[in-house]
């Protein structure tokens, strides 16, 4: 893993592979929401609107996966100051709010049908639109830290910290009463049946290759960002 | 019937947030790294 924390290597690996991610994430996410549209079944009880699961769920996902790439990737910078590690949070920061904020819109649609209600402040809602929060408190930290100067550290221990979220959203659905259903989707199996499970995992698949995209291309504008104002300093330092 | 359009409307609804959403994303982040990359090249020109 030290061997890819190396700039020159991560460059090399990334010039073919996020367009290899983006364009693979295009073709299944494309392919995943057709059948959620035109070829998945209604369902008894939710009729049309289960189709927005396929859209509703990755999303979710996305947003807690991104912050846990975060809390991951600010771990391995606090820990052993990679290089790459503190870039690999910031990048994953603006795409893993924008899936949250789509996220919480998805389920605000798909609550007004099922529930009768745009929004309720129950444990899940709240829990992920704190999620948000955080998001947004991070890009302004690691934004002012950028402008002003400072610690890179402070914007690592605030991404860990703001890690105690993810669970808190995971069992915020056991803990406490809750409107919205238990996880459908666990270790010990699926509750869910076969025509919904397979373009779940296909649609979930194609926006997480998406994701990496994502992150792969804003990782690269930062490093480039980077090297060149390295070069500008350096210049000025000779002349 | 009626209650049935109603649905469709909520799900295309949800599909058009995530899918302009989603594309936005992509080409936002792929047009800043083509920017910032060609940057770097250009100072290295000089």
């Amino acid at each position: 893993m030290h061997g890819f924390a190396n700039p020159a290597r991560f460059l090399r690996i990334a010039r073919w592979l996020t367009p290899a991610l983006v364009l693979s994430g295009l073709a299944v996410a494309a392919l995943a929401l057709a059948y959620g549209l035109f070829a998945a079944p209604a369902e008894r009880l939710q009729g049309e609107t289960v189709r927005i699961l396929f859209v509703h769920v990755p999303t979710v996902w996305l947003g807690m996966a991104g912050w846990t790439t975060i809390a991951v990737a600010s771990f391995v910078e606090l820990v052993w100051r990679h290089p790459l590690a503190g870039i690999a949070a910031r990048a994953a920061a603006v795409p893993g709010a924008a899936f949250t904020a789509m996220g919480l819109l998805t389920g605000s649609i798909w609550g007004r049908p099922a529930w009768g209600a745009w929004w309720v402040w129950d444990g899940r809602l709240t829990s992920f639109l704190v999620l948000l929060f955080l998001y947004f408190g991070y890009i302004g930290l690691a934004d002012s830290i950028d402008r002003e100067g400072g610690s890179s550290r402070i914007p690592a221990i605030f991404g860990l910290v703001g890690a105690v979220n993810i669970p808190i959203i995971h069992f915020s659905v056991t803990w406490w009463n809750s409107l919205h259903q238990p996880p459908s989707l666990t270790t010990s199996g699926s509750s869910m049946a076969p025509e919904f499970l397979w373009g779940l995992l296909a649609a979930a698949l194609g926006f997480s290759l998406l994701f990496g995209g994502v992150v792969l291309a804003r990782m690269r504008a930062l490093l480039a960002g980077i090297q060149a104002e390295a070069r500008l300093r350096r210049k000025a330092l000779e002349a | 019937m009626r209650e049935a359009f109603d649905q469709w409307n909520y799900v295309v609804a949800a599909y058009a947030v995530t899918i302009a959403g989603t594309l936005l994303l992509v080409a936002w982040s792929w047009l800043a790294m083509r920017a910032a990359e060609r940057r770097r090249e250009q100072g290295r020109g000089r």
